[in-house]
């Protein structure tokens, strides 16, 4: 009773410290409205809005229609260029997909003599090249195929595919994007804030004064990871509220009740590692870098910009101890796939017991860091 | 008055802080060469004032004329800073205290252009004066506060200035240094008749050594004369006592002289005993051997130079720092750091100021009495008689960090004694705190011992402070040389006070303060030789510039962990990033539906299971297999093939497959759903040769153009380069200067010779160094650690680099001259470098298929432009030509950021 009482007393601190400092206050809240806005708004990779340039030789019925075939919002309108302008707007990264249309492309097709569009894919735009040139081709030899038969309907195939996308029907991005935005800010803010609070109590003395009280390190650490952990789990409710449901529309399926208890178990992660970068690090300069050496590679490897799967096996092995790892697959199980807590509950354990560890190394760590501070 | 005879004229001076008024029209006239002390409690605006005439603060309203010339004119200051020295309050603040005592020297020489001869020999001198000789290689941070006290004087008459203003040089600093300081001063004045020193001090016993005392109280002058005509006009015996009756009745209301009533006679149980105490830092002794005890109801003085083991040894006993060696015992106890029951009868104030400054008087208590258990009716009467005894009425919904140093000082002990403990251990309670102010606090000392029998362990520097207490030990070098009664200390030595006994003993024992004593006559010839002052530099002067790399570079070099971080971690995270950025999709699992189960259904499914893109997990039975399958996404494709798919086939009744994609990951999905449709027509294409019929021409020919395999490693690794010499820049810059914001050397930017441009462009030239090493460094694991060739130029590349990393350093500058603190300069520089560097910048996603708001982040920042040279190097084999639009707009960059920077950054305090 009184272990709580005082965490609840020195949480009440922390809060009081937090609203007082305007700049952090006016940043936290661009983290976690135009900045989510903006990533969710933004194509981080599906073939989305891309750079098409057409150099249309032949100018027919044929390529005409394969130009104006190439529709937002996979493709921006495509730009009408000549064939000596390819090698540049490829190499300024202005076109990522360049059509060369052959002269008398629609004759030789129709006359069956065969003739080929060449599509250039900048390869160096990886996932949009891939599966923008995927599209393209599809689209190409659709308008081919449709040309041949007249007007009408083209030729079925004699065996057909129907693809069914679950949870995600249009694979939109936006609130994949923007749940990404959310946990890169919830990484970003509580390990600065609490990492920061423990450097700001040892610079300025007031760690000696809180191991003097009859307070135990548990309590003192107990204390920062609610208060700044409450201050982040309303700025991500009111982003899922304000931003994902109301701004940009998106319904969602899953349980927000369960997605926001599992934000919450990441925060005492996430707070957790920041009070123990804060007693590892001797200055802020030092807990900067620390800060990037961390959090970079947990935001950046989490599997929700590049896959997983893609990893060498030893570094997903590695990613799988990362709690950040497992947020993504959860936030992906509730949010799309409509999980509960049965199908997400060893990510919610996982998160929680890595937390764990390091909360109780931060612990350990607070009575050495006085004898260092010397 | 003539110009000439004075060497600072102020006239209808104001200042305000807010609301808070810190100078109330102050007109005053300080003649040359003499020695002159502005004396007054804290708070009054002895600080501002000196400021603003050191030209460190801009000067809001009335006049301020130092040599003749307006300080509110920029040329006229920056003309005459170079004739001025300003040593501003705090022990060292600014000097740097990684750089050892010759290198602060030397950067303060070199700031005010002395060529090298001339500035050895003149910091060989002023060593040899002050007596730091010995020690030219410690770093600053390990000097005790007296020879940091003369460092600062040595770094403030480097440049041989004419008017010298010393902001309190003495506070916290012990009487044998004090002493020595002052004869320093003196031989300094000797030597360089000619030259004005305005010193502001607290201790009214220094205050006597002045030629003239210009008294102050609430921002305004009291009195100005002689320290003897001061005492005659006021008629009182000593400096202190004529401040008082200087001071508006309403100030000196209440007040009484401090009598100590002698203990109460109490059966002598020792309540603090500390036996052969050591506490050892490495190699360092700080405390050796300490023994002593103390018993209840005693006030323990603890007396002792800085560093000379005080604070050690009071956190031993409170049980912050585990004893090396010895033993202690509290309230009959042995110490335990964990035990709670023995904090809650201890009270302890450290010696860094231990209140939550941002809470007011009441939260600050309030949380005391809750984290000590107080139940909340006692707490609320116990809160209500502090309020009362302290005199905090005025100031209780205050915040702690607005009050007035003594009320501060007073709240901190109250917050000590909230809980009604029976030991207190008070570390310098009183350092820098005035004399009004230090005895209230004094009487409350002795009430609680007197009238609560609260033993009190207290260390101080001030001797009267000492005298006050019922037993007093002398620390030395980690010992202690002398425990007794003040009285018997002194007559052990012969003194004819507290004071003098105190420095003899000190002298006794040796050690490392350097006395005057032993200086050697060589030292006696003048230490700056009467020549005539070198004119700053006007506009940019490269010595300047260069002073502050210089410094930068060597306090960088200091910091192993730091240079360690950005060298290595960088390496690191390239390592992690190029085997892990990966979005070559590859064995995506899929799982088989087959209701057909003929060899037409196995063929097709044989298409996805010979193919290297997918990898089988598991057979489906059922659609209810299927659901709970795709639901806890044991796979991402799903297929199914119909009943009757064989027969339907030989039939040609074009049966259709179903397939199932986990769309919860769109960029997989994707790119699942591309490879499924080029399977899909693989078979179909195949079925239709079988058949006989010439397969149609596809009509599309795809050429991935520069990376031919389609392989991610030759974007991404360039583009990791690029993603990271954002991050390091960045973060390295974003705390320099606001890290001299917060530590207090920023005000060497405010009155020396150096201009803000110099201070920017000589901070960023090392890290601009040190990011190009580590970008050589990358560029070489990129290409041996992971096979990407550099196709195109590498001097494209090179020069891209720098331009970046100098963008990049730049984008930190602008950030740390806008932020206040190191926390939000990290905070926003984190939060404004991830958005641009990592999803807009063209690495995960072509900047050209951006939109909107994350379209104008992109352009605006200089990733983008980076990201292009290093793919267009590296993958695109570019060179010069095609990426010169890149590196211009990389160009364009710097002096905007640089212009930003100087806009944010003030040339004067406010």
């Amino acid at each position: 009773m009184e272990h709580l009482a005082n965490i609840f007393w020195l949480g009440t601190k922390e809060l009081r410290s937090f609203s007082r400092d305007f700049v952090l206050f006016g940043f936290v809240i661009y983290s976690f409205t135009l900045a989510v806005y903006a990533q969710a708004e933004s194509p981080a990779q599906e073939a989305h809005n891309s750079a098409v340039a057409i150099v249309d030789e032949d100018h027919s019925t044929l390529s005409r229609a394969i130009a104006a075939a190439l529709l937002p919002p996979y493709f921006s309108p495509p730009t009408e260029v000549v064939a000596r302008q390819i090698e540049e707007l490829m190499d300024t990264a202005r076109s990522t997909f360049v059509l060369d249309i052959p002269p008398h492309f629609e004759r030789d097709i129709l006359t069956g003599r065969g003739s080929v569009i060449q599509v250039n894919v900048d390869a160096t735009a990886m996932m949009q090249a891939g599966i923008g040139a995927g599209y393209l081709q599809q689209i190409i030899s659709r308008e081919i195929a449709r040309s041949a038969t007249g007007a009408g309907p083209a030729q079925a195939d004699p065996v057909g595919l129907a693809v069914r996308v679950a949870f995600n029907p249009n694979l939109s991005t936006q609130l994949f994007n923007a749940v990404m935005a959310i946990i890169g800010n919830v990484n970003m803010l509580a390990i600065i804030l609490a990492g920061a609070a423990i450097i700001r109590e040892r610079e300025h003395g007031t760690m000696d004064h809180l191991l003097i009280m009859p307070l135990t390190p548990f309590e003192i650490a107990a204390a920062k990871v609610w208060a700044n952990g409450l201050v982040i789990t309303v700025a991500v409710g009111l982003s899922l509220w304000l931003v994902i449901e109301t701004l940009l529309g998106i319904r969602i399926v899953g349980s927000i009740p369960l997605f926001m208890a599992g934000v919450m178990i990441y925060l005492f992660f996430a707070t957790a590692i920041g009070i123990f970068l804060g007693t590892v690090a001797r200055s802020m300069p030092q807990l900067g870098l620390l800060f990037v050496l961390v959090a970079l590679p947990m935001n950046i490897l989490s599997g929700g910009n590049t896959p997983l799967d893609s990893m060498p096996s030893f570094l997903r092995a590695v990613m799988q101890l990362s709690p950040s790892t497992h947020f993504v697959s959860f936030a992906q199980a509730i949010l799309y796939r409509g999980a509960g807590i049965d199908v997400v509950w060893p990510q919610f354990a996982a998160v929680g017991i890595v937390g764990g560890i390091f909360f109780a190394l931060s612990i350990m760590r607070f009575r050495k860091i006085t004898a260092a501070m010397m | 008055m003539s110009h000439l005879a004075s060497v600072i004229a102020v006239e209808g001076l104001c200042h305000s802080y807010g609301h808070r008024l810190a100078l109330d029209g102050v007109t005053l006239r300080i003649p040359t060469a003499g020695l002159v002390g502005l004396i007054g409690p804290d708070g009054v605006g002895k600080s501002t004032l000196l400021s603003l005439v050191a030209g460190a603060k801009r000067i809001q309203t009335g006049r301020v004329a130092v040599f003749g010339g307006d300080m509110a004119d920029q040329r006229h200051r920056s003309a005459v800073c170079s004739r001025i020295a300003f040593l501003p309050q705090g022990l060292g603040k600014n000097l740097y205290p990684d750089l050892s005592v010759r290198e602060n020297i030397d950067f303060f020489g070199r700031l005010f252009g002395e060529p090298a001869g001339e500035r050895a020999r003149r910091i060989d001198a002023l060593l040899e004066a002050t007596g730091l000789a010995p020690f030219p290689d410690r770093p600053a941070r390990k000097l005790s506060g007296g020879m940091r006290q003369k460092l600062g004087l040595c770094c403030a008459l480097v440049h041989d200035p004419d008017l010298l203003i010393l902001d309190e040089p003495t506070t916290g600093v012990d009487p044998l240094s004090r002493r020595q300081f002052w004869e320093l001063i003196e031989r300094m004045r000797a030597r360089r008749a000619g030259m004005s020193v305005v010193v502001a001090t607290a201790y009214m016993e220094e205050a006597e050594r002045f030629d003239e005392l210009i008294a102050m109280n609430a921002g305004r002058i009291l009195a100005s004369a002689a320290p003897s005509e001061l005492k005659r006009l006021t008629g009182q015996r000593s400096l202190e006592e004529s401040f008082i009756a200087l001071l508006p009745e309403a100030a000196r209301a209440g007040r009484r002289a401090l009598s100590i009533s002698p203990r109460p006679p109490v059966e002598h149980e020792a309540v603090i005993i500390a036996r052969d105490l050591t506490r050892r830092f490495g190699e360092f002794v700080a405390v050796d051997g300490v023994s002593f005890a103390i018993e209840r109801g005693e006030i323990f003085g603890f007396l002792g130079s800085n560093g000379c083991g005080k604070t050690t040894t009071m956190k031993m006993l409170t049980g912050l720092l585990p004893a090396s060696d010895g033993r202690a015992w509290l309230l009959g106890q042995p110490i335990d750091g964990s035990d709670m029951r023995l904090r809650r009868r201890v009270g302890y104030m450290s010696q860094s100021f231990s209140l939550y400054t941002e809470l007011t008087v009441r939260q600050n208590l309030d949380l005391h009495a809750r984290l000590f258990h107080i139940d909340a009716d006692s707490a609320k009467s116990r809160i209500a008689s502090l309020v009362e005894r302290f005199g905090f009425g005025p100031y209780v919904d205050q915040r702690a960090s607005q009050l007035p140093l003594g009320i501060r000082q007073r709240l901190s002990l109250a917050v000590a004694v909230v809980h009604e403990p029976e030991l207190l251990i008070l570390d310098e309670p009183t350092s820098g705190v005035d004399p009004l102010a230090r005895d209230t606090f004094w009487e409350l000392l002795v009430e609680l011992s007197r009238q609560q029998g609260v033993t009190i362990f207290v260390s101080t520097h001030f001797m009267n402070e000492a005298e006050r207490c019922d037993r007093v030990a002398l620390m030395h070098g980690g010992r202690v040389v002398a425990a007794g009664t003040p009285t018997e200390l002194a007559e052990a030595k012969d003194a004819a006070n507290l004071e003098d006994a105190f420095v003899a003993y000190l002298q006794s024992a040796g050690g490392e303060s350097p006395g005057l004593v032993s200086m050697p006559p060589e030292a006696e010839r003048p230490v700056i030789s009467p020549s005539a002052h070198i004119a700053p530099r006007a506009g940019f002067s490269l010595g300047r510039f260069l002073a502050y790399s210089w410094r930068e570079t060597l306090e960088l070099w200091r910091d192993p962990v730091r240079l360690g971080f950005a060298l290595l971690g960088t390496a690191f995270l390239m390592v992690v990033f190029g085997l892990g950025i990966n979005t070559d999709v590859n064995q995506v699992t899929f799982a088989a539906f087959d209701r057909d189960n003929t060899p037409e259904s196995r063929a097709y499914l044989q298409e996805f299971r010979g193919s290297s893109y997918f990898s089988e997990r598991k057979t489906l039975a059922s659609y209810d297999d299927l659901d709970r399958a795709l639901r806890s996404a044991a796979f991402a494709l799903a297929i199914e093939v119909p009943p009757g798919f064989g027969r339907d086939i030989r039939r040609g009744a074009e049966p259709e497959i179903g397939a199932w994609i986990d769309g919860a990951m769109p960029f997989r999905a994707e790119t699942v759903l591309g490879y499924l449709t080029g399977l899909h027509q693989r078979y179909v294409a195949d079925l239709a040769a079988k058949a006989g019929n010439r397969p149609a021409s596809p009509g599309v020919a795809t050429r991935f153009v520069y990376n031919q395999d389609f392989k991610s490693i030759f974007a991404m690794v360039p583009g990791t380069i690029a993603m990271l010499l954002a991050f390091m820049p960045a973060m390295l810059m974003a705390v320099g200067v606001v890290r001299e914001k917060e530590l207090g050397s920023i005000v060497n930017l405010y009155v020396t010779p150096v201009t803000r441009l110099e201070f920017l462009l000589g901070k960023q030239l090392p890290y601009v160094i040190l990011c190009l090493i580590s970008f050589l460094t990358l560029v070489v694991m990129a290409i041996f650690l992971f096979g990407v060739t550099l196709k195109g130029s590498f001097w494209a590349l090179l020069l891209g680099a720098l331009l970046y990393v100098t963008a990049m350093t730049g984008y930190g500058l602008v950030i740390s001259a806008f932020t206040r603190t190191q926390i939000a300069a990290l905070f926003v520089a984190g939060i404004m470098t991830s958005l641009p560097a990592v999803q807009f910048s063209g690495m995960l996603a072509p900047v050209s298929s951006l939109t909107g708001f994350p379209a104008l982040m992109a352009h605006t920042f200089p990733t983008m432009y980076f990201l292009r040279i290093s793919v267009g190097t590296f993958t695109k084999a570019l060179g010069f030509q095609e990426l010169a639009g890149s590196l211009l707009a990389l160009a364009v960059f710097i002096p905007i950021l640089i212009l930003i920077s100087l806009a944010f950054l003030r040339r004067q305090e406010l």
